[in-house]
């Protein structure tokens, strides 16, 4: 069996970091930050927990190529998603027609 | 009985399908699969973060009122909930791997349990919302989108919505809708995992897993993570958007 199993210890790490990652968003989002900057460290926060969960509770990080191909197929096909989208909705009104 | 050996040598396992080589490639090709699942669920749930950062993006000041308007601390509750679920998960796959079969079964009870606490939150929560009359259109019937409002200068009911400058009570409810679709989603992934865990416990109870096989043990598991890592982006971006506004 070539299989890698994750110490306890380090499910056990992986969980307290998810718990302070969530006192944490708690905490910032009541912390008035200038600009967007309240929601950045809200989705900062939020990304940081989710890598955690792929790579140690989802095993990624010990998984073959293959795994890691399709997870950034994932993440790649929600930036064009999201970029395309908003690459629209952004800039309407940035020219003016005479119609 | 030659045959016979050569039988058992080339299915070594009861649970490996004949259309495999051997145990490693069977499980390798559940995990991918598993995966490639998982993308087109982080495009169906992508979709609706897409509507949501949309209509954020052109409501602000409503989306933030209609959003301190949630329950924080039953949110952050079910996130603690939500994660620890996730750690019993992970830990009923390590049980599995190395054969032990009492702690994992337990593993999966206590995972089944906490997921079941998560969904009887959620229903407080959603309990919250008809009684305030925050049910978004005419969905309950008797009971359509109706909120008090809360004037300024009254002292602050926890019942109204308070609505902070440039926020109208029509835009609320477009939040309302896309709260409803996203949080309803995902507590039906919920019911589905339940049941799945439910599966998984009876088939551990008469023992199918052991350290060669135990694909569906860590399929299952990847999908309790993944509608995790969906309430870990849930939770910020419904609960705690417009909390620092309230101070100022």
């Amino acid at each position: 069996m070539s299989e890698h199993i994750v110490s306890v210890r380090i499910y056990v790490t992986i969980f307290l970091v998810l718990l302070a990652g969530t006192g944490l968003t708690v905490l910032a989002a009541f912390q008035d930050f200038p600009w967007q900057l309240n929601t950045i460290v809200a989705l900062t926060i939020a990304a940081v927990k989710a890598t955690f969960v792929v790579l140690y509770f989802m095993h990624v990080r010990y998984s073959s190529r293959l795994i890691w191909v399709i997870v950034a197929a994932a993440l790649f096909w929600m930036g064009i998603l999201f970029a395309l989208t908003f690459s629209d909705y952004l800039t309407r009104g940035w020219i003016r027609l005479n119609y | 009985m030659a045959t016979e050996a050569t039988t058992q040598d080339v299915h070594g396992h009861r649970s490996l399908q004949h259309h495999f080589e051997n145990m490693e490639q069977q499980r390798e090709a559940g995990t991918l699969g598993m995966w490639v699942f998982l993308v087109t669920e982080i495009m169906f749930f992508g979709g609706m973060f897409l509507a949501y950062t949309l209509y954020r993006s052109a409501y602000p000041a409503s989306f933030a009122s209609a959003s301190n308007h949630l329950d924080i601390t039953l949110g952050a509750l079910n996130t603690g909930v939500l994660i620890l679920s996730s750690f019993t998960m992970a830990m009923a796959v390590y049980f599995t791997q190395v054969g032990k079969r009492r702690p994992q079964v337990l593993c999966l009870v206590v995972t089944l349990l906490l997921g079941l606490t998560f969904l009887g939150v959620k229903a407080v929560e959603y309990y919250d919302k008809y009684e305030d009359h925050l049910i978004p259109g005419r969905l309950i019937p008797g009971n359509p989108f109706n909120p008090a409002v809360q004037a300024e200068g009254q002292p602050v009911d926890p019942h109204k919505l308070h609505l902070l400058p440039g926020a109208t009570v029509k835009q609320v409810e477009l939040f309302f809708w896309i709260y409803f679709a996203m949080t309803g989603m995902h507590a039906l992934h919920m019911i589905i995992g339940a049941g799945l865990l439910t599966f998984l416990i009876i088939f551990s109870l008469k023992g199918r897993f052991d350290p060669e096989y135990h694909s569906p043990v860590e399929v299952i598991g990847l999908y309790w993570h993944f509608v995790d890592i969906v309430w870990i982006f849930l939770f910020p971006l419904l609960y705690l958007l417009g909390r620092h506004l309230e101070h100022g």
